[in-house]
């Protein structure tokens, strides 16, 4: 019996399945689509009724929404409050998950059990002392504010997801560098760092991912000066005059590369955001 | 292999976290305790309960609370319903699967900001939404559905945000399943209705906790989507819990109060922590 | 002169004591076995005269040198581990060379070393290949290769054929075997297979529950067992050993004194069966395997032992029969209540 695998189920019913999976995942995907259709449109194409399918594309409004509101300044401080933070969560992260995957203890369990429940406390719960603390210390609107705090919201996951790749890697292998003669450094850089990579990218991703998309805090903390991308495309709740087509291109260039980064990332984040209990 | 070198890189993350942790609740609990108004900073002085007093006794907080579970319930529901039914409809493989895939896990990576004015402008516009064109296609009325549906309508953005996340989840769990199990059953002469019972719902029953779970810790903080729609409102209609603090907060300036709220909202969540705490221990064991 | 020494070595997991006190010389060239139950220490011990685990207590020497408290960077000594081990993201080459360059050796001196490691072993066609290309057999040899490549003091092998199929697993044996012969080094081979340990050592350690039980060559432990632990573990089938009030009393009255209330251990080889009704003791046939080259046959008695006896002859007999036992007791040990061997008088 050959063991090639067909779906046993007849042909019909597997006819059914693609056409009912094509129209489930296309009606979901719709209100993407149709922005993306929107930013390449004129503002009175947007708002045609019956809505236009077929248009000639444009680029004005990418152009209009750089001008006015310094579309830049926002993309800028998105980009580099979520790299710096994922920087500073895997320069934390790192060391304590290879120090509980490779040295595990007796509080080794309880530590990671309560760095999770850190995770479990509402954003909203500290939003009073950290406005707080933040006005006191004059670093309202500032990206260092915002690189922080983002890094912490993060950090228990980047724990636990570094942790888990970190246990997947055979501690024999490590074992046999040592008695090869590695120091501990050599160790790490030579051994530790080529094997772990692959765990240090995605879980660095998926913070990237993560920080870029955060609006809580974005919101509360942050205005003119360092504002991102969230941040901007709040403004745009109440404009005046016609801003579709330009919310859509302003709102396509905000996710755009998230959305693919996304695509990546799917194992990982089902892995860091259910902290591995499903997997 | 001293003890000392684990210690030290432990240091770091578990320093930051702790204080992370410990300066938040602290002060909260501090100025849920005290006068104290942002406005006005220098009045101050202990008020016992009656920030507490004051949070329960608003007339939006019992609003508040309703809202926020209707959030919760209807949008853990909605998730958990239809991502097992999409999970099990892509559960084999046909043409195009993995684009399927990518199309349907897409929503779930849009920042929420940009989710929840797509759809307050493109789709929900009463006149030049794809709503209202689908609507007055059929010939009828459109809805204006963040002036008469506000918390339906903040549902649907959430729902469609964290359908993917549900899904993926399920989908996940699905071909963990054994399939030699699903052959034997079919051997025993089960059809697909009976399989779903006895076999697909136990496996995933623990990932339907999982999600519940999951979804109950940050579906509690739900705030950009009514933030830049609804403002909560109109009134407290969609106001939740979160956004009733926030209100306090940055719109009243009433830090104490705040406070107050926020250790109110710490205990909701931590009563679906403890679960989810439990299960994921569960599974470090093994 | 000893070349490896353990004196008092102690080990702790917390409270449990794991490794309670082992002393041990070994000489230069020798092939040590540590073979036991599941559970006894064997790798633990391994790994503490690797480095890779911390001694609690008593000390290691190692060619005149106390090595009790060195890395294992720094103890020269290489490992073979049960899974090999591999450096997955380098190259056999790699692998092979990493200690060398570690150790910041001469390119060409490296170069030609890994070759002629690599030749020994057969993997020259393989040095530019990844672990993830090779079979099992092959991974394994690479991991040889790598502790030879280094030529250490002692090679420390941990149950390096576990995970090789029946076939592979003879034929590396030999091998290993053979390389020992042409290199001549010390080495420590752990293994939870008593036929690897009969047939590789110079001598075997028995352990359990972190203690020696004993020390010697593999026949002076087959022959002349210090206790019915040992007697059991070492021959298949096991030895059988049958408390001595089952057994008629004819056969009893041959025990000697110290063996009272304990019991007998015969080899199966030891044992013959015969017509009903021609020894003492009589029996029935439980099971009959038949494997070729030998038979066993499984004899129960009304007194509720149960034997083995193995013979060259085939068979005519079948489950149900009923027969004669013909103990040897000459070839007999007795054991005391707590499992000692009591000298006796045909030991």
């Amino acid at each position: 019996m050959t063991t090639r695998r067909r779906s046993s189920y007849p042909l019909g019913l597997l006819a059914l399945r693609t056409v009912a999976a094509w129209g489930v995942a296309l009606l979901l995907f719709f209100p993407l689509a149709w922005l993306l259709l929107t930013a390449f449109k004129t503002e009175l194409q947007a708002i045609a009724v019956p809505p236009q399918l077929f248009f000639i594309p444009t680029l004005e409004n990418f152009h209009e929404v750089q001008e006015r509101s310094d579309y830049l300044l926002y993309a800028k401080n998105s980009v580099i409050t979520s790299v710096l933070s994922t920087v500073v969560g895997l320069m934390l992260a790192a060391p304590a998950a290879y120090a509980m995957a490779f040295f595990k203890g007796k509080y080794t369990k309880d530590i990671l059990m309560w760095m999770l429940s850190t995770k479990m406390m509402p954003a909203v719960g500290a939003l009073v002392p950290i406005y707080v603390l933040a006005q006191k210390s004059h670093l309202l609107d500032t990206q260092l504010v915002l690189i922080i705090v983002f890094a912490l919201s993060n950090l228990p996951i980047m724990v636990w997801m570094l942790y888990s790749h970190f246990k997947d890697i055979p501690r024999e292998i490590l074992e046999a560098a040592r008695m090869d003669g590695a120091t501990l450094w050599q160790e790490v850089r030579l051994v530790l760092l080529p094997l772990g990579m692959g765990g240090l990218a995605s879980t660095g991703l998926l913070c990237l991912v993560l920080s870029w998309n955060e609006a809580f805090w974005s919101l509360n903390l942050s205005a003119a000066k360092a504002g991102t991308l969230a941040t901007l495309i709040a403004s745009y709740s109440s404009p005046e005059g016609l801003f579709w087509a330009k919310l859509s291109a302003a709102s396509l260039m905000a996710i755009a590369p998230i959305v693919v980064f996304g695509w990546f990332s799917q194992k990982q984040l089902v892995q860091g955001l259910t902290f591995g209990a499903v997997k | 292999m001293n003890r000392l070198l684990p210690r030290l890189l432990l240091t770091p993350a578990m320093a930051t976290l702790f204080l992370w942790m410990i300066v938040p609740l602290v002060m909260t609990i501090y100025f849920s305790l005290i006068r104290y108004n942002l406005m006005q900073p220098d009045q101050t002085g202990f008020a016992g309960m009656e920030n507490f007093e004051y949070f329960v006794t608003d007339p939006s907080f019992g609003t508040a609370v309703v809202n926020t579970l209707l959030l919760l319930g209807s949008v853990i529901l909605i998730t958990v319903v239809f991502g097992i039914a999409i999970a099990l409809l892509i559960n084999e493989p046909f043409a195009g699967r993995g684009i399927v895939r990518v199309l349907l896990i897409s929503p779930f990576f849009v920042m929420p900001t940009v989710n929840a004015l797509m759809w307050k402008n493109m789709m929900m516009n009463p006149i030049y939404g794809v709503l209202a064109q689908v609507w007055m296609f059929f010939g009828a009325q459109p809805v204006d559905w963040l002036t008469d549906l506000p918390l339906f309508s903040v549902i649907v953005m959430v729902s469609w945000q964290w359908l993917p996340f549900a899904t993926l989840i399920f989908m996940t769990s699905l071909q963990s399943m054994n399939h030699e199990q699903l052959e034997a059953s079919r051997m025993d002469g089960a059809n697909y209705l009976q399989q779903l019972r006895y076999l697909y719902v136990p496996h995933l029953a623990r990932s339907v906790a999982v999600v519940v779970m999951i979804e109950l810790i940050f579906l509690l903080s739900i705030f950009a989507e009514i933030y830049t729609t609804t403002g909560g409102g109109p009134g407290d209609a969609s106001t939740n819990v979160t956004f009733l603090i926030f209100k306090q907060a940055l719109l009243n300036f009433d830090a104490g109060v705040a406070s107050a709220g926020a250790l109110f909202a710490v205990v909701l969540a931590n009563i679906a922590a403890v679960f989810l705490i439990r299960m994921v221990g569960k599974n470090l064991d093994k | 002169m000893a070349y490896l020494q353990l004196r008092g070595i102690e080990k702790f997991f917390g409270e449990h004591r794991a490794i309670k006190g082992i002393d041990l010389t070994i000489q230069q060239g020798e092939f040590i076995v540590f073979v036991g139950p599941s559970g006894c220490g064997k790798s633990t011990l391994l790994r503490l005269i690797a480095g890779l685990e911390n001694i609690d207590g008593g000390s290691l020497m190692l060619d005149g040198r106390d090595i009790t408290d060195q890395p294992s960077s720094k103890r020269d000594l290489a490992m073979v581990f049960q899974s090999y081990a591999l450096y997955p993201h380098m190259s056999v080459y790699e692998n092979m060379s990493f200690a060398l360059k570690l150790a910041k050796v001469d390119p060409a001196i490296v170069r030609e070393k890994v070759e002629r490691a690599a030749a020994i072993l057969n993997l020259t066609t393989y040095l530019q290949r990844t672990p993830k290309e090779l079979s099992g057999g092959q991974r394994q040899r690479v991991a040889i290769g790598r502790a030879i490549v280094r030529a250490p003091k002692v090679f420390l092998f941990d149950e390096p054929l576990s995970n090789l199929d029946a076939a592979l697993r003879g034929q590396t044996r030999v091998e290993i075997a053979k390389l020992h012969r042409d290199l001549g080094a010390t080495t420590i081979y752990v293994t939870h297979d008593q036929v690897e340990a009969m047939t590789l050592a110079d001598r075997v350690v028995v352990l359990r529950d972190g203690l020696i039980e004993q020390v010697g060559t593999p026949l002076e432990l087959y022959d002349k067992p210090a206790n019915q632990f040992v007697a059991q573990f070492i021959g298949t089938p096991q030895m059988n050993v049958v408390p001595l009030q089952q057994l008629p009393a004819p056969v009893q009255q041959q025990a000697p004194a110290g063996a009272a209330g304990g019991a007998i251990g015969l080899r199966p080889e030891n044992i013959a069966v015969r017509s009903t009704g021609t020894t003492p003791v009589s029996g029935q046939v439980d099971l009959v395997e038949a494997l070729g080259a030998e038979t066993l046959i499984y004899v129960s008695t009304p007194g509720g032992a149960q034997f083995v006896s193995r013979q060259n002859d085939r068979t005519g007999l079948r489950a149900g029969d009923a027969v004669s036992l013909d103990i040897d007791a000459s070839q007999a040990h007795w054991f005391d209540p707590a499992g000692h061997v009591v000298a006796g008088q045909g030991a």
